[in-house]
């Protein structure tokens, strides 16, 4: 099983490669991706240095160019395309069909990834991609079980990538405008959810406010952490409660199933965070490398080490780590 | 429909499939009224939760024989999230029934109606951002799309100068938005019941569950794993520009009241016997949480003039 970490910029990508990454994965710097954060991702230059110290040392490059071109902004994912052909990536992590098609006909030797932004979470779509443009890989959305995970990888020619660790997004990648719908920017047209721009705080006399494009998403009281204020992760209220509405701020964490992930034939786990520091990313790579190999090494004696939970709670969102959907019993 | 040069380009109207989980006699009641309503086109099915079987694969396809009977043209929608392979049985059923159309909620239902070597319809829910996606899906089959609801005039004038030959523009026109999906059942979390055993508590809620800020603001309305908007989508006021853009269909979700008022609303501004100002007025009690069209302008989504 294949471990592809987040480079968010070139100290993140080494941090990666040096603590056992096989693959990282990056992003052009603009809307092209969807980590379209200020300050983050690579340049022409910067990407080509990251490309060389990762081939040195035997890790592969992927380009994630996942957002959702309209016909305005059609040109530049053209040229992301190009460029990262260029630069001889070893896939590109694609979300748009139209992106792809032209990919395919343009670049017909690179490989091509399926993003989780596209929200395939059926073989049969799957089959549409794999039979149109020949995609070699797909990242499934991190609401399916690991039985619906296991039965893609049973009907499916196409490689199969989860994600293992990081932010969690509840609703299925893709298709969730909750951002746009607040603030006018989405993954899918901007690549960011809850973008920095349109987040306001305030101290009040009912505790410290944050803002989505003016909505109120939470209040804390004195002594309350106050996370990022994603819009699916504030509290709201519902007939007389008032209560994380939608979704906690928790990380996803599957180390627990680790050895069923492998077993069953899942072919690369994804660390998500290109936003988060080069600290975490050597971390985490750190700590998923040695599971990864003990657990290779011997998968009926497999146990999580406690000190490998206690690093990855500590670099959690919310500090609490949950394993998602994977667990889910029903169907 | 041919028309000269001088005459104004009218939509045709639709009703969406109802979002909602609403009971067998409500279904029943609903459809029943519908033929006599003033829509072209009616698409039905379940698009959000497997679970929810008030009516059966056999009970749809009846009520599309009875209203296709009655005049319409019918389209039978498809679940938006697949996951589960008993929802990919349900799913070839449908794209295979042989009679009417289908619209694809999912890439999924797209692949199987490739195999079936029939024309399609594709929902809000499918990602057509651009012309190279709605010209990959045009060679496939489509003959209809609907415009993603995030998507403003500005991306849909670029689209409709360029779509290509044959492919028919729709757009969500009046209702709330469908905004999010998720493997999580909100609707049972916001009863504390866990979703295995949701009681199918979206029964009790015809029109969802509304969800507000903590200062009391509208925001969005839970509808079991489905987020919708809590403001309703009115594109009425903006009709002339529709027309002007030669949007082929205009989409009216059903709500649990007074569906048939807001389709008399906009049968009569396209018929010319009233105008938007006019019919808006009548309009405005029926959106619970107000009116909103910041997506067709370009802006949050939540905004309104």
């Amino acid at each position: 099983m294949e471990l592809v970490c987040p480079a968010g910029n070139l100290p993140s990508l080494k941090a990666a490669v040096e603590n056992g990454a096989d693959a990282v994965y990056m992003g052009l710097r603009d809307d092209t991706n969807a980590r379209h954060f200020p300050g983050l991702n690579f340049d022409e230059k910067r990407a080509r240095q990251g490309i060389e110290y990762a081939r040195a040392h035997g890790a592969h490059v992927f380009m994630a160019i996942n957002t959702f071109p309209q016909p305005a902004g059609w040109k530049r994912w053209q040229r992301a395309v190009d460029s990262a052909a260029h630069l001889g990536v070893d896939a590109l992590i694609l979300a748009d069909i139209g992106v792809m098609d032209y990919a395919a006909r343009r670049w017909p030797e690179l490989p091509l990834h399926l993003s989780v932004q596209a929200s395939c979470t059926n073989y049969e779509s799957l089959r549409f991609y794999h039979e149109l443009f020949g995609i070699r890989r797909a990242v499934v959305p991190r609401v399916l079980s690991l039985a619906q995970v296991q039965h893609i990888v049973e009907h499916s020619q196409v490689a199969i990538e989860v994600f293992g660790f990081g932010s969690l997004c509840v609703m299925v990648e893709g298709r969730c405008l909750l951002s746009s719908y607040a603030a006018g920017k989405s993954p899918n047209t901007y690549g960011a959810c809850s973008p920095a721009e349109a987040v306001t705080w305030e101290e009040t006399p009912a505790g410290l406010e944050s803002r989505l494009g003016g909505l109120l998403t939470d209040r804390y009281g004195p002594g309350e952490d106050a996370g990022y204020p994603t819009i699916c992760k504030g509290r709201y209220r519902v007939g007389e409660s008032t209560y994380y509405a939608i979704e906690e701020p928790t990380s996803l964490n599957t180390l627990d199933l680790l050895p069923e992930l492998i077993a069953s034939g899942v072919a690369a786990v994804k660390i998500e965070g290109r936003q988060r520091s080069p600290a975490y990313v050597g971390q985490v790579a750190r700590i998923w490398r040695q599971a990864i190999d003990a657990c290779r090494a011997r998968p009926q004696g497999f146990r999580v080490r406690e000190d490998w939970s206690r690093e990855l709670a500590k670099v959690s969102e919310g500090a609490q780590t949950t394993l998602g959907a994977y667990h889910r019993p029903w169907q | 429909m041919k028309q000269d040069a001088l005459s104004v380009h009218n939509p045709r109207l639709a009703l969406g499939p109802v979002p909602y989980y609403w009971s067998r006699d409500d279904l029943k009641a609903f459809y029943a009224r519908a033929a006599g309503w003033p829509v072209e086109i009616v698409y039905l099915g379940e698009t959000v939760c497997s679970k929810r079987r008030s009516f059966s694969t056999g009970d749809w396809l009846e009520t599309a024989q009875a209203l296709q009977d009655s005049g319409k043209e019918v389209v039978l929608s498809t679940l938006a999230l697949i996951e589960a392979e008993s929802e990919l049985k349900s799913l070839r059923r449908l794209c295979a029934n042989g009679r009417f159309s289908v619209e694809a909620n999912d890439l999924g239902a797209v692949r199987l109606l490739i195999d079936a070597g029939v024309p399609f319809v594709t929902g809000p829910t499918l990602n057509i951002y651009n012309l190279g996606t709605l010209r990959v899906l045009a060679r496939s089959g489509l003959r209809r799309w609907v415009l993603p609801v995030e998507l403003s005039r500005a991306t849909l004038a670029e689209m409709q100068a360029a779509r290509p030959e044959g492919v028919q523009t729709e757009v969500l026109a009046y209702g709330r938005l469908p905004l999010a999906l998720s493997a999580r059942c909100f609707t049972a979390r916001s009863r504390n019941l866990p979703k295995d055993d949701c009681q199918y508590c979206c029964l009790d809620y015809p029109e969802g569950r509304l969800v507000a800020t903590q200062e009391d603001a509208p925001f969005v309305v839970l509808n079991g794993i489905q987020t919708l908007s809590a403001t309703t989508c009115n594109l009425l006021p903006h009709l002339d520009e529709l027309r002007a853009l030669r949007v082929d269909v205009l989409r009216i979700i059903p709500q649990a009241n007074q569906t048939e008022r807001v389709l008399g609303a906009f049968a009569a501004c396209l018929a010319g016997t009233t105008d938007p100002e006019s019919a808006a007025e009548p309009l405005a009690g029926l959106a619970p949480q107000g009116f909103a069209d910041g997506y067709w302008r370009g802006e949050a989504g939540i905004a309104s003039v």
